[in-house]
């Protein structure tokens, strides 16, 4: 007994000696992690206290606490229910409209004969994606503002608009839209190219055998190919729809069309910094990443049972 | 058999892929020229909506009043520094973090691996955070554009598998001539990380240089230490403006549209001189986190 004990102690001694070094390297990793991932996450429990400035903050956590009262306001706010419905709306727009235009584009490009020139459509593509989304809110500004936009002075000049690309909601939830998709497109190519090119040839070879088309070789060949990547990206696009790239509803909004554009994180840092409601925008930023988080669970365990890939 | 296949002459469906991607190149390269265009307008011309993708009455004025502008040639200077500080901080953090989890004999690797990775999935919120910068002191401190991004977990991950795919035997054979985990990753692991060191690198740096939202939430009125990305958003929002060096043009109609596009432009010089250079590393990057992602 005694000298098992020994002889641990002198392996967790020995191992130490070879390990020590590992944690030092490791401590201000942590710390970082702690401090920055972990300790927000206490403040969450604002979530459930009250905002009432009447009661000084000295006073203890339990006494300013108020369940779910937070999280009711929310839901029984007009503006939240806004911000919600807007949210799964550009979600929506960005799967149906954006998630299949890499894809598309990548099989075009896999398809391109002329190797110098497929070169420099590729990198001319991820331009876009390098310019922040404030410069691209301000070529937005440039090409699609009704009194001196490029894309009206055009449409003018054949006697057409002008179209208030930024001033009316519904045509600016368009022009948001493919704004977006044009910013990533180029770029969301890289990862399906990458993974075409992992495509076994053979199977290329035996469906022109079978006098398969080119179409046909897209459709059978390349697609089943790429489809593990594609299900992983499907999940974690999923896995926002509650969420929002805030810079780009930031970058790009106006306040013309704010019933549209007032996202659930646009919505957060309204009502949260901007008018000091911390409690209440606290629950509000609860609630989205916890449906974000259960999506996503789901959107995996359910890929996982129907194909077999997922993300763990 | 597939040489042949390629040798084949480009047939009518090549030519219509073409045709798709040189619209692709237009829609990527028309909007620059728009706005390059009206930054060297006469502003009359631009209310006239002559200008579309060329300049008309060419004039440089706008250029001259963004370059005296102080603000705005400090704001430059400034996002120039934090994206030097962050490359080299961000590094050393994600290399820190990345190595000793490569270690299988490690104990709590697995432990601190998930806990790592489970903060990609769930973070606090905004809310939370801005309190918990409130309590630390980091509110208008220039240091809350540095520390909160120094490791992302992603490139982290990147960084790890890379190491893990360098031959354990280089690091055991260090191991027996008496070499610590601080030796091996100094003298073995980093001068095979080049490649990745840049890429991951140069992802902070484009990060560090296009972010504006830590700087609009945490330094509310600490407008010396803006980037150059929200002094951009608060000319476009038109919350601030540059100030011209006639100030009879501040009436002119016109020229805070030529103004703020000589704006963008200098703002967006930088990164489309560095782009075509570090793009293929940034490919590299992207298939490295798609091979082990």
């Amino acid at each position: 007994m005694n000298r098992s004990s020994e002889s641990s102690m002198g392996n967790f001694k020995s191992y130490m000696q070879r390990h020590w070094g590992l944690y030092a390297m490791l401590i201000l990793p942590i710390g970082f992690f702690v401090i920055f991932s972990y300790l927000p996450m206490i403040n969450l429990l604002i979530a459930f206290m009250t905002n009432n400035i009447f009661i000084p903050i000295t006073t203890a956590p339990w006494e300013r606490w108020v369940g779910l009262a937070n999280f009711r306001w929310a839901l029984d706010n007009i503006q939240f229910r806004q911000a919600v419905s807007n949210t799964l709306m550009f979600s929506f727009l960005d799967l149906v409209i954006g998630f299949p235009m890499p894809i598309i584009l990548a099989l075009l490009l896999n398809e391109l004969k002329f190797k110098v020139f497929k070169r420099v459509t590729q990198t001319i593509s991820y331009m876009p994606f390098f310019l922040s989304w404030i410069l691209v809110g301000g070529l937005m500004l440039r090409l699609f503002q009704t009194q001196t936009g490029a894309v009206n002075n055009i449409f003018m000049n054949i006697g057409f608009g002008p179209v208030p690309f930024l001033t009316s909601s519904n045509h600016w939830i368009f022009t948001n839209v493919f704004t977006a998709i044009w910013r990533g497109l180029g770029w969301n190519t890289i990862i399906y190219l990458a993974a075409i090119t992992a495509v076994n040839p053979e199977l290329y070879e035996a469906a022109e055998m079978d006098g398969a088309t080119r179409l046909k070789k897209m459709w059978h060949v390349t697609l089943p190919g790429i489809r593990p990547v594609i299900v992983t990206l499907l999940i974690l696009t999923l896995g926002g729809i509650m969420g929002a790239d805030m810079a780009r509803f930031l970058a790009t909004e106006n306040h013309l069309v704010r019933d549209a554009s007032t996202v659930l994180p646009i919505f957060v840092f309204r009502w949260g910094l901007e008018g000091a409601q911390y409690h209440r925008a606290a629950a509000v930023g609860l609630i989205a990443s916890v449906i974000n988080l259960i999506i996503l669970f789901s959107a995996n365990f359910t890929s996982r049972k129907i194909t077999g890939n997922g993300l763990w | 058999m597939r040489k042949k296949g390629k040798l084949k002459r480009a047939t009518i469906g090549d030519w219509i892929i073409v045709f798709v991607m040189i619209l692709l190149i237009l829609t990527c390269i028309l909007p620059i020229m728009t706005v390059v265009a009206t930054s060297l307008s006469d502003p009359t011309a631009v209310m006239r909506r002559d200008v579309t993708f060329l300049p008309v009455g060419f004039n440089i004025t706008a250029y001259v009043d963004v370059i005296n502008d102080s603000r705005f040639m400090w704001s430059l200077a400034w996002t120039a520094i934090i994206t030097l500080i962050a490359v080299v901080v961000n590094l050393a953090m994600t290399v820190l973090c990345a190595y000793p989890l490569t270690y299988d004999s490690l104990k709590g690797r697995k432990i601190i691996t998930v806990l790592i990775i489970f903060t990609m999935y769930f973070g606090a919120g905004l809310i939370p955070t801005f309190i918990l910068f409130r309590t630390l002191g980091l509110l208008d401190n220039p240091a809350v554009l540095i520390l909160p991004g120094m490791i992302s977990v992603f490139f982290m991950i990147i960084m790890r598998n890379f190491f893990i795919g360098i031959p354990e035997s280089l690091k055991e054979s260090a191991e027996m001539d008496g070499a610590g985990p601080l030796t091996c990753l100094v003298k073995i692991y980093l001068p095979l990380s080049t490649p990745v060191l840049a890429t991951i690198g140069l992802f902070y740096a484009v990060g560090r240089w296009n972010g504006f939202m830590d700087a609009l939430f945490f330094l509310p009125s600490a407008s010396e230490y803006h980037p150059i990305q929200l002094l951009l958003y608060n000319i476009l929002q038109n919350i601030t403006a540059i100030d011209p060096m006639d100030p009879g043009d501040v009436a002119q109609p016109g020229m805070g549209t030529v103004t703020e596009s000589a704006a963008i432009v200098i703002a967006m010089v930088p990164i489309l001189c560095v782009y075509p250079f570090v793009q293929k590393y940034f490919v590299s990057g992207v298939t490295l986190g798609a091979v082990k992602g």
